[in-house]
């Protein structure tokens, strides 16, 4: 049988933003890492990103917002997996994002936010670091 | 919604070879020094006329920027309707000539401020415009006879647009004295940008029935603005950026002349749009090769017979994408190298970054630094005293040639396909960029590309530079001006003004009379789209990674 991926992973885009890529790039880096990835493509409602995410039972859900509109994003998201029961869930992303809130952002639970000259091997670098041991707990506490 | 599983990972990047290794950012290979020979069956007397001549590659005018300089020409808009005509006026007061303005995401997606995707972003990234109310109140005081507006807005431009009329007739302005330009080259959404709302048959449509509609009642007006910029911030090489944009010139030229128009009467009002990235001759031949591409089309496959159909007027700005978060300073090099460019290749206008874009939108100080890089070029360099100066260097002139060639191949593979519209509805021009934009994040990532202060040249202490915010008020007080307009304007009036939009969508009349009297009705933005949305229904991307 198949080596199971360490962590699926969905990359989402939301809102109005179209800037997609960034997304494409880390979707595609994760998925040659050997993560399972689900690209949402563009123009997503929070709520149809948390519906997927809890639908594909994933590890972690990554946002890519460059259109100024992450104070409002990334809590909505955060606020909707906690209500649906999946606060579990892992939200990072990367954007524009100024240093302020992006501060802000992690201290509301977003693990991460990279920015602008990011490699992709650093974002590999910290799924593996701090996602995969989550996925690994999640699946021993039940999930399938 | 349509989440895609990826499949399983894809082979592995070929290994670079060192043969290779100097290359033009777009992979072309180089020589180390360039000589007569390189001119190959090129005669620089019999196929390098004066700039002013047919076929333009070395400029459009004589003179150049002794005759006409280009125009410095800012892009900006913020927050409401009042903030951006403040900004404006202030700028009108400094005597610039023309304004540039910047619609915020859901403007640009042709929906309401009110609607659930547009949370957060109202006013964030330019100003929030859903009615004639606020279309008016941003050129208050400003006489639309007199300044030329430049517009970028593309999937609503009709609608906009519509506005933008209703607003000149209210000043007593006459449409025949309006200048101006649209961006309204919807194509490259589809391609690029992704800011689309009805799918690429109808949206031509609306292309052309504003086009049709400029040429007999807004004659001065600049129709469509073809645009490589956003394909080339999408990720796509300096020769993708010139295939897929003369391809989105050459499918627009072909659906307006479908439509009943005779070239020469809109050719001439066609302009371009594109972007300057760091590989100094490469964007120079692009634009070289632009010129001259361009031109034989009108010429030789249109038969466009006035001198103005024939040239490529364009506006350069500088590469986003090229810009860095990390020592930001470092940006304003950048910039003014590629600004420098655009210069040497004969752009009409240009609009340059500012060193804190990778943050938020740019401070006032960060904007002014901007403008001085175009004044430095302007008036200190001495660059802009002689037209095309690097007309005739071997390596310009065939590199010029070479981009020309690899840009034909790729129109040679969308004519094949049936033109630019089938080849986007079969995904081409969005897979070919998205490898591109892949191997170059490889290239930066592996360090085989070097770009200063990301991989190479590191500094760990950089302090933070000021950036601007956008008060969070301003989504709210534009609520509260729609929910007033609601309440305030005839729901029966707006209700039949949307009915006739609806029937000429589903018919053949041109759709730009019952726009305007829809707006002139108070329909909104979102509601005017939702009406032709039903009938032209709505665009759906499968995303390719």
């Amino acid at each position: 049988m198949p080596k199971a991926p360490p962590a699926r992973l969905l990359v989402g885009k939301v809102g109005l933003d179209g800037h997609d890529r960034g997304a494409k790039i880390v979707a595609r880096a994760l998925r040659d890492a050997g993560f399972e990835v689900i690209y949402t493509g563009l123009h997503q409602t929070p709520e149809m990103v948390v519906s997927t995410a809890i639908q594909e039972d994933v590890d972690a859900v990554s946002l890519s917002i460059l259109s100024g509109a992450h104070n409002y994003l990334f809590p909505r998201v955060l606020e909707l997996l906690r209500d649906k029961g999946a606060g579990d869930v892992a939200v990072f992303g990367g954007g524009i994002v100024p240093a302020e809130d992006r501060a802000r952002l992690l201290e509301k639970g977003v693990l991460e936010i990279f920015t602008p000259g990011t490699t992709t091997a650093q974002i590999v670098d910290f799924v593996n670091r701090e996602i995969v041991p989550r996925a690994r707990q999640r699946r021993q506490s039940g999930h399938p | 919604m349509n989440p895609r599983r990826t499949p399983a990972p894809s082979v592995p990047p070929p290994p670079a070879s060192a043969g290779d290794r100097y290359r033009t950012q777009s992979g072309l290979p180089l020589k180390g020094v360039y000589g007569p020979e390189d001119l190959g069956a090129l005669d620089p007397r019999r196929d390098l006329p004066p700039p002013g001549e047919y076929p333009f590659t070395r400029g459009i005018h004589p003179t150049m920027y002794r005759g006409r300089p280009w125009t410095i020409r800012q892009f900006s808009g913020f927050g409401s309707a009042s903030d951006t005509n403040r900004r404006f006026r202030f700028l009108l007061e400094q005597g610039q000539h023309g304004l540039s303005t910047a619609f915020d995401l859901p403007t640009l997606m042709g929906r309401d401020s009110d609607d659930a995707m547009a949370r957060g972003e109202v006013g964030r990234e330019g100003v929030a415009v859903d009615s004639l109310e606020d279309m008016e109140t941003l050129f208050q005081g400003i006489p639309l006879g007199k300044v030329s507006t430049s517009m970028t807005i593309n999937a609503p431009a009709a609608v906009i647009f519509a506005m933008y009329l209703a607003a000149a007739r209210r000043q007593g302005t006459d449409w025949r004295a309006l200048r101006g330009t649209l961006q309204n080259d919807i194509l490259k959404e589809y391609i690029a940008q992704k800011e689309w709302i009805y799918p690429p048959r109808p949206s031509l449509r609306l292309v052309t029935d504003l086009v049709a509609f400029c040429c007999r009642e807004v004659p001065q007006w600049n129709t469509i603005s073809i645009s490589g910029y956003h394909i080339r911030e999408a990720g796509s090489t300096a020769v993708q950026e010139l295939g897929f944009t003369l391809a989105d010139g050459l499918g627009y030229v072909e659906a307006l002349r479908a439509s009943g128009l005779e070239v020469d009467a809109f050719a001439p009002r066609l302009s371009f749009f594109f972007n300057c990235h760091n590989d100094f001759f490469e964007e120079i031949a692009k634009l070289r090769a632009a010129r001259r591409m361009w031109a034989r089309f009108m010429r030789e496959r249109f038969g466009a017979r006035d001198p103005r159909s024939w040239t490529l007027r364009t506006h350069v700005q500088t590469a986003g994408c090229s810009l860095t978060a990390q020592q930001p300073y470092v940006n304003l090099m950048r910039v003014t190298l590629q600004a420098l460019a655009a210069v040497l290749g004969g752009t009409q206008s240009l609009h340059t970054n500012c060193l804190d874009e990778t943050y938020a939108l740019p401070t006032e100080a960060a904007a002014t630094l901007a403008v001085r890089t175009q004044q430095l070029i302007a008036h200190e360099s001495g660059v802009a005293q002689v037209a095309d100066p690097l007309g005739g260097a071997y390596f310009v002139e065939d590199l010029t040639r070479r981009m020309e060639e690899e840009a034909a191949r790729l129109l040679a593979a969308i004519d094949s396909m049936g033109g630019i519209v089938a080849a986007i509805e079969r995904g081409f021009p969005q897979k070919e960029i998205a490898e591109a934009s892949f191997s170059y994040q490889r290239e930066v990532d592996s360090g085989e590309r070097i770009i200063v202060g990301v991989n190479r040249y590191q500094q760990e202490d950089a302090a933070p530079i000021p950036t601007l915010t956008i008060d969070p008020e301003v989504e709210r007080r534009q609520l509260e001006r729609l929910d007033a307009l609601r309440r305030r304007r005839s729901g029966s009036g707006v209700q039949a003004a949307l009915d006739a939009v609806r029937r000429a969508a589903a018919g053949t009349e041109n759709l730009l009379p019952p726009l305007i009297a829809a707006v002139e009705a108070e329909a909104t933005l979102g509601e005017v789209s939702q009406a032709m949305k039903e009938v032209f229904g709505e665009y759906r991307e499968s995303p390719v990674l």
